[in-house]
């Protein structure tokens, strides 16, 4: 591109994002039909999700409550009568030739969100609106040389969209916003939240504008950004195509644009001419639904407590810092690990960092959730005492007894410490006469220390560890150490 | 075998023996065929019917069969009915089965009626002649120059030349009650909500009602008692409990008030003989000591376009999943998609559907919604509350079903707008969603029949057909008494 960043510094991005989450519902939308993902081809389907001539939609509750809940938690006012309508348009993979939606009188209107930035700056940004409607079939165009094949598995599976106010001014906000509704509805265990298989979906309006401008910029509706990464590449690569051409003084067409993941560029899917009418007008099949406030008020006492409040209360109740507190509760299931760790130790602090360390980091390594770690929450806490205990060092438990642990699921965690020899070694005359050995070793760390350099303490720890394979209390160790040198002086 | 009025004669002679089941069905099976001209039935399910008719035979012997024993059904073609055809009177489903049952049909079924075949009515119920339908138009029995009416002009014709006792059709804006008038028979439209609509073919969901035809009050009563009530796959089906219609026939007791629509018999395109029967019916209703009153209805005027605006906007959605991918029609030649779209839909789609789906189309686009599809949208309100009103004050509207007798066919095809306005005394009940009754009050002086409308308040179809039947009742007396007097048009 060839705008210069001071023309690039004289524009603001605009965002508004509009996310859609496919509820994990048993059944859809408007039928008894699975809405399970993963099923063969059009097998997930009934007269009502093939659209047959005489067929009429039903709503499904949970969508119902599943949207409230969501609209809870983000602050939303919930509307009491709700109705559906219907957006007409042809799609071979769109049944009924409309998709049933909600246009005039969503479900829940004027919430906001707060997102957190990297420098942990707070920033709200306001909802516009969540609506319930039906998601579409796919179509596959890739199977059949000669074919394109429907498959209609997804035709009525519910969605709720979350419509954001443009107040969303970087491509980070962007992805902390979208990153900040995925946590919700996982937390909610209302979505999976999963962006590859679709589960989550999003949309992003991007416009710019002079800074200090007042109005808004045309803007384009770039589809297709199925991931936190794409939202960002997405983005920044709008605000500068648009920001060229405006600074070429041409204008910004209001076009509905793709975007393509591989290239990391936009293209126009379709201009503002060829956009659809569509036609909306109210689901006559569907009445009123009336939503009364002692329902809603029962949705809210069934609430789970949300990422702000738990990390608050980890604050408050278990002295964390606000790092670890945001770590441990970015997904639901790991602060739900934590608090079942916490039945068994009240060492806090430990519990977080081998939560957030070396479980994590074996999570990583083979691509598993917390949901898929073999061993109990309770081996964790009962590890964490037996450092606590001073039977076995810490660098012992993460680099040899973890892994050992995760190797024999069956076995007894006192039998595995025994068979490595783990146990601290209580006989401090080998521990002392590996301290004298290293100090003999290293007489010229020795004077580095004498003059001041406290730091090659590390050194020494380090090689008395090695010699006593971590079968010591490295306290105790380094008590020795220090007394040592101390003594050398 | 005698022509029967009602199902308690035919259980009656069922009963003594007079009649076999499979006797009824075979002496309907030849009419059906005698009088095939008429082109009444799409399709005749007759090896069906009379094995059908063997098994509930046997459960009458046993003591073990349904209230609907002895009844023999037609199914307007636009009601779904499991491994059964359905064209709903259009090329485009030609070829089409049904994978399910409507609920009205498994309600039929339930109760052991033999369901004959299915009758022909306008494409998608879209007519009120019969002349729309791909498999040809329908005659009328009284008079073979003549329409039957539509869209159930099929299901009316399949009831007024004894093809079958009854028919189940759909009412939209007057598709069951002006065939009916047309060809001398009962029709009822219920109250909107009164009857499941899942399984039934949606012309336009917030009008589309199904209703029996049938020669009798008493048969339309308990037809209504076992389709209405309540249905988990139709969310519009009200959840209120269905009075036991037929016993409660004989309930209508007191002296009623009924209004009249001033602006209905003074309107100027009413036929002089429709004229002189409505006010023969309410100078008869008064002698009886019953409170006839004009009032005035305003909105007279406005119930067409209304009516029409609204149905079309909805018809253009419903009729989208005709398009030639999923099921139905498609045309061959189409090399892409939005070709595919196109000629499956010309092709198989007739003149009068593709009007109403472009009009509707149209009155829903961008930049004209306010203009036609909202406004429609509060007239009907203020034509629902101004009947309201007048209900709250009478227990029924008395209006002539349609302003002429049956035309001529062929005669209005060319002139849609002239046939939109036919339905001027029908669509009101149908804006509103009132149950109304169509009853077959005699001839005009060529022998074409001539329908009198009751339209009563939501949901009091116990009322509306006690009181019909009654009328009914009192205009056979006036026969018996004196056989001119009969026909309440001289």
């Amino acid at each position: 591109m060839k705008v210069s960043s001071t023309s690039l510094h004289k524009y603001e991005l605009v965002v508004g994002l509009e996310v859609h989450a496919q509820l994990s519902t048993k059944s859809k939308i408007f039928s008894s039909d699975s809405a399970s993902f993963g099923a063969e081809p059009n097998h997930h389907i009934s007269p009502v999700s093939l659209g047959l001539p005489g067929t009429l939609p039903k709503v499904n509750q949970k969508v119902v409550e599943y949207a409230v809940k969501m609209g809870l938690a983000t602050n939303c006012s919930i509307n009491a009568i709700n109705r559906f309508d219907r957006k007409n348009y042809f799609y071979a993979d769109l049944p009924k030739g409309y998709q049933i939606t909600q246009d005039e009188a969503p479900i829940c209107i004027q919430g906001y969100l707060k997102i957190k930035l990297k420098n942990q700056e707070e920033k709200v940004i306001r909802i516009n609106r969540i609506h319930m409607e039906e998601d579409a079939g796919k179509s596959l165009h890739d199977k059949d040389a000669k074919y394109s094949l429907i498959d209609l598995n997804r035709a009525g599976v519910p969605l709720i969209e979350i419509v954001s106010e443009p107040d969303l001014r970087s491509a980070e906000e962007a992805a902390a916003f979208l990153a900040s509704i995925r946590q919700l509805v996982r937390y909610l265990e209302i979505c999976d939240g999963n962006m590859e298989e679709g589960s989550l979906r999003c949309d992003a309006n991007i416009s710019v504008r002079l800074r200090g401008a007042e109005s808004y910029g045309n803007r384009c509706e770039v589809k297709n950004l199925n991931s936190l990464k794409s939202i960002q590449k997405a983005i920044n690569y709008e605000f500068k195509r648009q920001v060229e051409e405006l600074e070429a003084g041409r204008n910004i067409e209001q076009n509905t644009l793709n975007f393509d993941a591989a290239t990391g560029v936009t293209s126009v899917l379709r201009s503002k001419e060829m956009a659809y009418d569509y036609r909306y007008f109210p689901e006559p099949d569907i009445p009123p639904l009336h939503l009364t406030e002692e329902w809603i008020k029962e949705l809210k006492a069934q609430l789970p407590e949300l990422p702000e409040t738990r990390i608050q209360r980890y604050m408050t109740d278990y002295s964390l810092s606000e790092y670890d507190a945001g770590v441990l509760t970015t997904e639901k299931a790991v602060a739900d690990f934590f608090e079942e760790i916490i039945k068994y130790t009240s060492n806090y602090k430990a519990s977080t960092n081998w939560l957030i360390g070396t479980v994590q980091s074996f999570l990583n390594e083979h691509n598993k959730s917390i949901s898929e770690l073999p061993i109990t929450a309770k081996s964790i806490a009962d590890i964490i005492s037996l450092i606590d205990e001073g039977v076995i060092s810490n660098s012992a438990a993460t680099q040899q007894l973890f892994p050992a642990l995760l190797n024999n699921l069956d076995k007894d965690m006192m039998q595995i410490v025994k068979d490595l020899n783990l146990m601290i070694d209580a006989d401090t005359d080998v521990m002392g006469k590996c301290i004298e050995d290293v100090i003999s070793q290293y007489p010229e760390k020795v004077i580095e220390y004498n003059n001041g350099k406290k730091a090659v303490l590390g050194l020494f720890m380090g090689e008395v560890m090695r010699l006593t394979k971590g079968k010591i209390d490295p306290k105790v160790a380094n008590g020795k150490i220090i007394k040592k040198l101390e003594s050398l002086k | 075998m005698r022509e029967y009025n009602s199902l308690s004669e035919v259980q009656h002679d069922l009963q003594n023996g007079a009649i076999t089941l499979p006797a009824i069905v075979d002496h309907y099976i030849n009419r059906i065929k005698n009088e095939a001209h008429l082109n009444a039935f799409i399709e005749v399910f007759d090896q069906e019917a009379r094995s059908e008719a063997l098994k509930i035979a046997k459960k009458l012997e046993e003591g073990k069969a349904g209230r609907l024993a002895g009844m023999v059904v037609g199914l307007k073609d636009i009601i779904c009915y499991k491994d059964h055809g359905i064209a709903v009177g259009s090329r485009i489903l030609q070829n089409y089965k049904s994978i399910y049952s409507a609920t009205v049909v498994e309600r039929l079924i339930a109760e052991d009626a033999i369901i004959i075949g299915r009758t022909n009515c306008d494409e998608f119920a879209m007519g009120g002649s019969n002349e729309n339908s791909y498999f040809g138009h329908v005659k009328n029995f009284a008079d073979n120059s003549k329409v039957p009416g539509g869209s159930s002009g099929g299901s009316a014709v399949a009831v007024q030349a004894g093809l079958c006792l009854a028919c189940l059709g759909t009412d939209t804006g007057g598709s069951v009650r002006q065939p009916a008038a047309f060809c001398g028979v009962v029709g009822l439209k219920p109250t909107y909500g009164r009857v499941s609509r899942h399984g039934v073919v949606a012309y336009a969901s917030s009008f589309d009602q199904v209703g029996p035809i049938t020669k009798s009050v008493e048969d339309a009563a308990l037809l209504m008692e076992i389709i209405a009530g309540p249905d988990e796959y139709d969310s519009t089906a009200s959840k209120s409990k269905v009075p036991p219609y037929f016993s409660e026939l004989n309930n209508s007791t007191g002296k009623k008030h009924i209004a009249y629509l001033s602006e209905t018999l003074s309107n100027g395109g009413i036929d002089a003989e429709v004229k002189s029967m409505a006010l023969a019916a309410i100078k008869r209703l008064q002698d009886e000591g019953h409170t006839v009153e004009p009032v005035s209805f305003q909105l007279l005027d406005y119930v067409v376009p209304t009516y029409y605006i609204i149905t079309m906007a909805e018809a253009s959605s419903n009729l989208a999943r005709y398009d030639g991918i999923h099921f139905g029609y498609r045309s061959k030649t189409a090399p892409t998609l939005e070709a595919t779209y196109k000629k499956s839909r010309s092709e198989g789609f007739g003149a009068e559907v593709k009007r109403r789906i472009m009009l509707g189309t149209f009155v829903l686009s961008a930049g004209y919604y306010d203009a036609y599809y909202g406004k429609a949208q509060k007239v009907r309100r203020l034509i629902r509350e101004k009947t309201d009103e007048i209900l709250k004050k009478y227990d029924f509207i008395l209006l002539p079903t349609t302003p002429t007798p049956a035309f001529g066919i062929g005669e209005k095809v060319d002139d849609p707008v002239t046939m939109y306005l036919a339905d001027i005394f029908t669509v009101q009940a149908s804006l509103g969603g009132f149950p109304a009754i169509s009853l077959p009050v005699g001839n005009n002086t060529a022998g074409l029949p001539l329908g009198l409308q009751f339209i009563g308040k939501r949901f009091g179809e116990s009322d509306l057909m006690a009181f019909s039947k009654k009328f009914m009742d009192l205009l056979e007396q006036d026969s018996v008494k004196s056989p001119a007097k009969g026909n309440i048009v001289v």
